[in-house]
């Protein structure tokens, strides 16, 4: 099959790749436009790793073919912070240890990242409900959770003082 | 994993789709979220030439409660039903039934459509849909015409829609009373080990109204249980009424052993389950 040029919006910038229609979106992001952020994890929309949001969706980039994405706004890990600024989700993982060997991280962030926006205070109940799409076989998620309330907190705070 | 090769289309409207259809035939399947189809294509197990992708197709984005009836466009994501005050209050139960498929990433994506069409025993809404009487509208080159949700299955992953058709939306009465969906799984994000839909409705005198009990993942369809309802409404909701519809239902059910356990097993599981799910739709009539 030939390949057909994709056009999207990735971290705010615009961008154009050529796939296949049967490449998945995941792999254009990391093979054609080195956005290495999301990791394959499962390859089977079970593990999360991949989690990229796209017009305001957390969705595993695995299950999608990038044709399907033409047009739309995809954020990624690297979309959030930078090393040099850290989102606090980012700091909080860090300063909670949030996690151990990393390769769940930028998944799980993208995926609390969204999770925040819809529920700015949620329960411990609400954030593992809500990062349920998003496996990590080292923490024992309890860091995770941890990671992700106080990250909340701190947004909800810097709210409240601007 | 990389699927087999196909062409992409995405058509704009329905009847552009339908009309895409009627020319590619045999070799082309409709996509909807893709979450059950585009796995299955990763395992080769679909290999379609052609993929017609329904997401600029917006009439079937929709949500409408109008004169006593819902009406649920194909397209609609389970994050935008669960999202949804206006069917939150006109049919709870549906609410219910979304927030135990799959995982949040799953639920973005995940259309009511495809979860229906798609003739999958593992989904969860098909006998969601049964338990509440739904009607689906299917659109083909010859027009519309409607099969209700309780014929339209009739084996794993064979329904009476027809090839060159696709189904638009479900339509189905306001809820009245109490209503539960309950489902035994191995983990969130599984397929139900066993699960039940149940609506119930109280009469002016404490007896029970109406009733309809469903069942999911416990045959290659999902089942409705009418004798098991009827006994319900027939004998009031006590305790031994309950056991006895739960009796009936159980000769209804067909599991087969899997990776989720025996089938002796999924018949114990599905009996507390659908009773559970009695107890808590008439605790909430």
């Amino acid at each position: 099959m030939s390949k057909q040029t994709i056009s999207l919006n990735v971290n705010g910038k615009s961008v154009t790749a050529k796939a296949e229609p049967r490449e998945l979106l995941i792999h254009v992001l990391r093979e054609q436009l080195e956005i290495t952020g999301p990791h394959i994890g499962c390859e089977t929309s079970h593990c999360g790793a991949c989690t990229v949001e796209i017009d305001g969706m957390s969705v595993k980039s695995c299950t999608l073919f990038a044709v399907q994405a033409q047009g739309k706004e995809i954020t990624t890990i690297e979309g959030l912070g930078d090393p040099d600024k850290l989102h606090v989700l980012q700091e909080k993982f860090k300063e909670h240890h949030g996690l151990q060997c990393g390769y769940c991280t930028p998944g799980m962030i993208t995926r609390a990242h969204r999770l925040l926006k819809e529920n700015p205070s949620p329960t411990e109940e609400d954030v593992r409900f809500g990062i349920a799409g998003n496996l990590c076989r080292c923490t024992g998620y309890q860091n995770i959770v941890k990671s992700v309330m106080a990250a909340a907190e701190e947004l909800n705070n810097k709210e409240a003082t601007t | 994993m990389i699927t087999g090769s196909f062409e992409y289309h995405q058509p704009g409207t329905v009847p552009d789709a339908i009309a895409l259809l009627s020319k590619l035939g045999d070799d082309a399947r409709v996509i909807a979220g893709g979450h059950s189809l585009i796995p299955t294509m990763k395992l080769r197990l679909a290999m379609p030439e052609h993929l017609i992708d329904l997401q600029a197709c917006q009439e079937l984005k929709k949500i409408s409660v109008s004169g006593g009836e819902v009406c649920i466009g194909a397209m609609t994501t389970q994050a935008e039903l669960i999202a949804s005050e206006e069917l939150h209050q006109a049919a709870p139960i549906v609410r219910e039934t979304s927030l135990q498929i799959a995982d949040p990433q799953v639920r973005y994506m995940g259309t009511l459509g495809g979860n229906v069409a798609n003739g999958d025993p593992g989904n969860d809404m098909p006998a969601l849909m049964q338990c509440l009487d739904a009607t689906f509208v299917l659109s083909g080159p010859d027009g519309e015409r409607t099969v209700l949700a309780r014929e339209f299955y009739e084996a794993a992953y064979f329904t009476a829609r027809d090839d060159l058709e696709i189904l638009t939306e479900a339509r189905f009465p306001v809820c009245a009373g109490g209503y539960s969906y309950e489902k035994q799984k191995r983990k969130i994000g599984d397929y139900a080990t066993a699960a039940a839909a149940v609506l119930l409705s109280k009469g002016g005198d404490g007896g029970c109204e109406t009733a309809s009990i469903a069942l999911t993942n416990l045959a290659d369809t999902p089942i409705y249980c009418q004798q098991a309802s009827e006994h319900l409404v027939q004998n009031g909701v006590s305790d031994a009424s309950i056991a006895d519809a739960v009796t009936s239902a159980m000769g209804q059910i067909d599991p087969v052993d899997d990776n989720r356990g025996p089938a002796e097993f999924k018949r114990h599981a599905a009996a507390i389950i659908l009773q559970r799910a009695i107890q808590q739709a008439w605790s909430r009539a």
